[in-house]
């Protein structure tokens, strides 16, 4: 019996934390749509409000309106998209090399590779940027893109998952009369399928979010990324916050979608992320 | 001896000779066959880090010894960015700014990261539902964050004001005062990040062997016992990790600043990268900027290794 009170006890304490962390977590996600869906009048209304009676999609509308944002939502798209199939194309295909194949200077290029985890990317933030605009690629999808795709993380954890790949699923294909090129399309790469969901929603969330980068290398307004697009509804005379948290809404549809879609691919690839240091 | 006579009956000495040089030209087309294959899959990837991260750190150092404006010709001014790096009280001001938000963001979110992960240890159906729950910042962009908590601060009649004062307890200016401003903004970092180092911490957590917490659950531990004296001692690599890179990343924390505060309320959060942003991209002071980020490229070296070395002592010490 006092087991049993104690035990119940313990719920209460659990369940008591769990809830009241769960609303500092997920409360402004929550507030964000509700403010989103207030007219401008309300939105600072008190006491607080969770759902407006006045409550209309007109802010969304507006968005749409007064700034390109579906533009902003498409060169998101376009970059994220395109970054995150071309780097772990090229990713598997040099960890597959580093992890199967035997050739001169292995070493040296894996050690460099593991070296480029060092540099920060504020330090490059200048060279890059110079770089970047020598190539005449400032304002176009070429400096959003390309420089995001080398990753050494990328390529050692390809790298890490193909070393554990077994041999002999190889031999049997290269017996059956297959190339090199082959073994890696139809034996390698489709075993890798699970890691490289778990790679593609972190390079996507990754670039979905990207801000410094975009901000420096293309800010004209038919080139902004969404995450600079939410910055043209705040002002010198004010911030239009029924608008910006409309925007912030839209901004993070694709975001939420992958997170609930996909969470179990999310949780393993920050664990890669963790396992790894 | 009979096996060496055996073969020598079957086959003449040219023949074993054409037969070894047969086998040799065969394994090296092999080999350079490979080492093609190898060269062709690493290549592009090769070629991007090379020019994109590689290229750029080099030029970084070399910026970092020139004076160079926007308009000008970078001149070789040898140590000279770098003497004036420590005569510049912004400098000082604004890495103390930085070394601040690094000792507020760090302890906060291990141990909030830890407290919830320890919480989500506990056998219960619901531990998914929160687990989600908490790790859901992660959907959420920095910049998206950042503007979402600055909304929610508002001074006037923000949430969370609206809240405080709904129940009594005294409101806050948050962003708009020098004395808040810092604490506010890393209150929204600690948010942002808790549920990711969560997961790796929940991670280490449960890689620990079941058996140990069993044994010492019936050789009558408390809870906090175990936590203290089997948990905590085995998780110390995965902490190691956690901690290593919250340090990096609070030393490079510039999006939520950005668009919370720009550095201000009268610089109250105008850390060093805020300070090197505004060098080289509002100024176009490039030298000066580019000395400034290899000064925190060689803190963030120094700060890794001095942490390696600490935990490897404290590790031998136990």
């Amino acid at each position: 019996m006092r087991k049993s009170v104690s035990h119940y006890a313990g719920a209460w304490v659990y369940y008591t934390i769990a809830i009241g962390l769960a609303a500092v977590f997920a409360g402004p996600f929550l507030w964000m749509l509700s403010s989103s869906l207030k007219p401008p009048n309300e939105i600072f209304a008190s006491p607080p409000t969770l759902l407006s009676s006045n409550f209309s999609f007109d802010n969304y509308v507006e968005v749409f309106r007064q700034a390109p944002f579906a533009r902003y939502m498409l060169n998101s798209f376009i970059v994220a998209i395109t970054v995150t199939v071309v780097a772990l194309f090229l990713h598997s295909l040099a960890g597959y090399a580093l992890a199967r194949l035997e050739f001169p200077g292995k070493r040296l290029v894996f050690i460099l590779i593991l070296a480029t985890l060092m540099v920060p990317f504020y330090t490059i933030l200048i060279p890059l940027a110079m770089l970047v605009r020598d190539l005449g690629w400032i304002n176009t999808y070429w400096a959003l893109i390309i420089p995001a795709i080398p990753h050494a993380f990328g390529i050692f954890w390809l790298r890490q998952f193909f070393l554990g790949i077994p041999g002999e699923l190889e031999e049997a294909a290269r017996i059956d009369g297959a190339s090199r090129m082959g073994v890696f399309f139809f034996v390698a790469l489709p075993l890798a399928k699970p890691v490289l969901a778990s790679l593609s929603v972190f390079f996507f969330l990754a670039n979905w979010d990207a801000f410094l980068w975009p901000l420096v290398a293309a800010n004209a307004p038919e080139m902004r990324v969404v995450q600079l697009g939410i910055q043209s509804f705040t002002g010198e005379h004010g911030n239009a916050w029924h608008l910006i948290m409309a925007a912030s809404v839209v901004s993070i549809i694709p975001t939420l979608i992958l997170f609930f879609g996909l969470q179990r691919y999310i949780v393993e690839s920050v664990k890669m992320t963790g396992l790894k240091g | 001896m009979t096996q060496a006579k055996l073969s020598a009956s079957e086959y003449s000495d040219a023949e074993r000779e054409r037969m070894r040089q047969g086998r040799k030209r065969a394994a090296n087309r092999e080999k350079r066959e490979q080492t093609l294959v190898a060269y062709l899959f690493i290549l592009p990837d090769l070629l991007g880090l090379l020019i994109f991260l590689v290229l750029p750190m080099l030029m970084a150092f070399a910026i970092s010894f020139s004076d160079w404006r926007l308009t000008g010709v970078p001149e070789f001014v040898g140590m000279r960015n770098y003497e004036v790096i420590f005569k510049d009280p912004k400098f000082g001001a604004s890495l103390g700014r930085s070394v601040l938000y690094t000792i507020g963001f760090v302890p906060a979110v291990y141990c909030l990261s830890l407290g919830m992960a320890v919480l989500l240890t506990r056998k219960a159906r619901a531990n998914f539902f929160f687990r989600t729950l908490y790790f859901m910042p992660i959907a959420m962009s920095l910049v998206v964050a950042g503007v979402m908590w600055r909304f929610m601060f508002d001074p006037g009649n923000g949430l969370i004001n609206g809240l405080l004062s709904g129940v009594g307890l005294p409101t806050f200016q948050w962003l708009g005062s020098v004395q808040s401003a810092m604490v506010s903004v890393l209150i929204v970092s600690v948010w942002k990040s808790a549920g990711y180092f969560m997961i790796i911490l929940l991670a280490g957590i449960q890689d620990i062997p079941r058996d140990y917490i069993e044994a010492a659950e019936i050789d009558g531990a408390t809870r906090l016992q175990t936590f203290r004296h089997i948990i905590l001692p085995l998780l110390k690599p995965t902490s190691f990790f956690v901690i290593v890179i919250l340090t990096i990343n609070a030393l490079q924390a510039f999006d939520q600043i950005y668009v919370m505060t720009n550095g201000g309320p009268a610089q109250a959060t105008y850390t060093l990268l805020m300070y090197i942003y505004e060098k080289a991209f509002r100024e176009w002071n490039f030298g000066y900027s580019g000395a400034m980020s290899v000064f925190l490229f060689i803190i963030i070296l120094m700060l890794t290794l001095v942490q390696v070395r600490f935990f490897r002592s404290a590790d031998e010490k136990s």
